[in-house]
């Protein structure tokens, strides 16, 4: 026992632990009366995959949205608590929503391309909406390199023009990740975004996951346990303990050791599939 | 051998299933051709009827002069086209904003308070597809009399009188279309750190652009047809007048009920110009109801 906490301490003296990036701190969001998620603190490393995993209506996705700010766009809906990135305050009085979304990217469950865009106005779509003008090269280096970033550009560099939903749905999913980076966000936020791309795109995103996290803080919202194994460094699991009562987190830790050594009976019983 | 006992049993309907079924459908086949009757005898008389006028001098001259046989219907061809555009550039833009104020900021809003007064808004643009088009008329004729001499006529009035017509139409439908843009686009919109403003103009306007195209169209095949109030409030003339501002103007639907109401000496004639205007305005509608559908439907196919 004595014999591991001085491997702990060690460890931390020789490699201090990264500063976490993103800390939500007794974070609780709903709608109106409801409440989906109710006092999660978590903090999450920089160039880091998180995985949050929960059964359905665990508030895992609302959590999400939460992080930039795009929960509060729906009527009714309400956040508290305090989210940090870099010790900046995303909810602060002065703060802009519109500026939280331009540090913390998103992803979407379903590839969600403009169809009057081409693929090139897709990937520059954010600098455009941020009311930024590029000159005709600048455009054409961040088209490339983002879309070189998600692994598309071989696939689309002879058809830039062409509309952004004549893509293959993994294609699409891609397009999407390339226009979320091209604004270079810190935090790229994730809603199950392989839950409908088939199992070769699957793998083609997870792998892009692992590599763009050598330049963003990543948080990955999944419903499937083996991709939260494969690409994520932290897992987060989320549930309801009782019906009726909001989403909580149950537990989070390195992904090793949440699927390996549970501390929590309902996370095992989540992961051995018993529940959920 | 058990085969025969897993088979699904036949689904074949009863006698008495298939009696109602057959009666059924003879009912519902009888009642679209009396539907399609009306239909089709008015397309046949007004052709019959109209094509015989439906010549060059119809359409390159006006009625100033003309006694008896001979004229056309430029001046109301032209009045129809002033007073109509008019009627456009006043309604299209004021039904464009409150469909997009409706679903872009009523509905999104934080506030019960302006969600229920979007759903106020929204009955009254209901009530107002009703409104009887010579009410309309009626309004603008008051309002006429307010700022100027009682009963002055003009083209512009008769474009306020439609314009009235036209912005529900247009509101509701155009609505409908900006309902239709998937949330997903908005989210997306937002999510790339897009102020609100710029994901309607750069994202929901462009995806909802042949559609909103459409429900100006549809608002336009609405007001094209009217008569009553434009014989209130924009008059009759057998000359041209290409002035909005000023006199009397005629326009094709009044020019139909005049040719039909004042007939000279010889009816015929009257009557043969009243029927080619009909053709030539039920040209019209159908022209704007089937761009308006084609319009909406070369959008549903960029989609795919």
């Amino acid at each position: 026992m004595t014999e591991t906490l001085s491997d702990t301490l060690l460890t931390q003296m020789i490699t201090p632990p990264p500063s976490p990036t993103l800390r939500l701190d007794h974070v609780s969001a709903g709608y109106g009366e409801l409440t989906a998620v109710s006092d999660v603190t978590l903090d999450i490393e920089a160039n880091s995959v998180t995985a949050l995993i929960g059964p359905s209506g665990c508030g895992k996705s609302t959590l999400l949205r939460s992080i930039n700010r795009l929960h509060e766009t729906i009527p009714g809906a309400r956040v508290s608590g305090h989210i940090t990135l870099d010790g900046d305050d995303l909810y602060g009085a002065e703060v802009d929503p519109v500026d939280v979304r331009a540090r913390v990217g998103m992803v979407f469950q379903r590839a969600n391309p403009f169809p009057t865009m081409s693929i090139r106005d897709n990937v520059l779509a954010g600098t455009g909406l941020r009311g930024k003008r590029l000159t005709r090269s600048q455009g054409d280096d961040l088209t490339e390199q983002s879309l070189r970033d998600v692994k598309l550009w071989d696939e689309v560099k002879d058809r830039l023009g062409k509309s952004g939903a004549s893509l293959s749905g993994g294609q699409q999913q891609r397009l999407c990740i390339a226009r979320a980076i091209a604004i270079q966000p810190e935090v790229l936020l994730m809603d199950e975004p392989c839950s409908a791309l088939d199992p070769a795109s699957t793998a083609a995103v997870e792998n892009l996951m692992l590599a763009l996290k050598t330049a963003y803080t990543l948080v990955v919202v999944t419903h499937n346990m083996a991709q939260a194994a494969r690409v994520s460094d932290t897992t987060a699991f989320l549930s309801v303990t009782q019906p009726g009562r909001p989403g909580e987190l149950i537990e989070a830790g390195p992904t090793k050791r949440i699927f390996n050594d549970p501390l929590r009976q309902a996370t095992r019983d989540y992961i051995d599939g018993k529940f959920g | 051998m058990t085969r025969t006992s897993l088979a699904i049993p036949p689904l074949r309907p009863g006698r008495g299933a298939r009696r109602a079924d057959t009666v059924a459908t003879i009912v519902m086949w009888a009642c679209a051709l009396i539907g399609a009757v009306p239909l089709v005898g008015l397309l046949w008389t007004t052709i019959s009827r109209g094509l015989a006028r439906l010549d060059v001098t119809f359409f390159t001259q006006s009625m100033r002069g003309v006694i008896g046989p001979g004229g056309g219907a430029l001046h109301a061809l032209m009045g129809t086209a002033l007073i109509t555009l008019a009627a456009t550039v006043l309604a299209a833009p004021l039904g464009l904003i409150t469909a997009l104020w409706l679903v872009e900021e009523a509905d999104r809003s934080s506030s019960p308070g302006v969600r229920r007064f979007g759903g106020t808004v929204r009955l009254v643009v209901d009530v107002m597809t009703g409104i009887p088009s010579i009410v309309a008329g009626l309004t603008v004729f008051a309002l006429i009399t307010l700022v100027a001499a009682p009963g002055t006529r003009s083209g512009i009035a008769g474009s306020l009188a439609l314009a009235i017509i036209m912005v529900p139409v247009v509101a509701r439908a155009s609505e409908e279309v900006l309902v239709r843009v998937p949330e997903d686009l908005r989210e997306g919109g937002l999510a790339l750190g897009a102020a609100r403003w710029r994901v309607v103009t750069k994202i929901v306007l462009p995806t909802a652009r042949p559609g909103l195209v459409s429900a100006v169209v549809l608002g336009v095949s609405r007001v094209v047809g009217e008569t009553a109030p434009l014989l209130l409030v924009a008059g009759f003339t057998d000359s041209m007048n290409y002035n909005l501002l000023s006199g009397r103007m005629a326009s094709l639907p009044v020019y139909i009920y005049s040719q039909w109401q004042n007939k000279g000496v010889d009816a015929a004639a009257y009557n043969s110009r009243a029927w080619t205007a009909a053709l030539v305005l039920v040209i019209f509608v159908l022209f704007f109801q089937v761009a308006a559908r084609l319009i909406g439907r070369s959008r549903k196919e960029t989609q795919k």
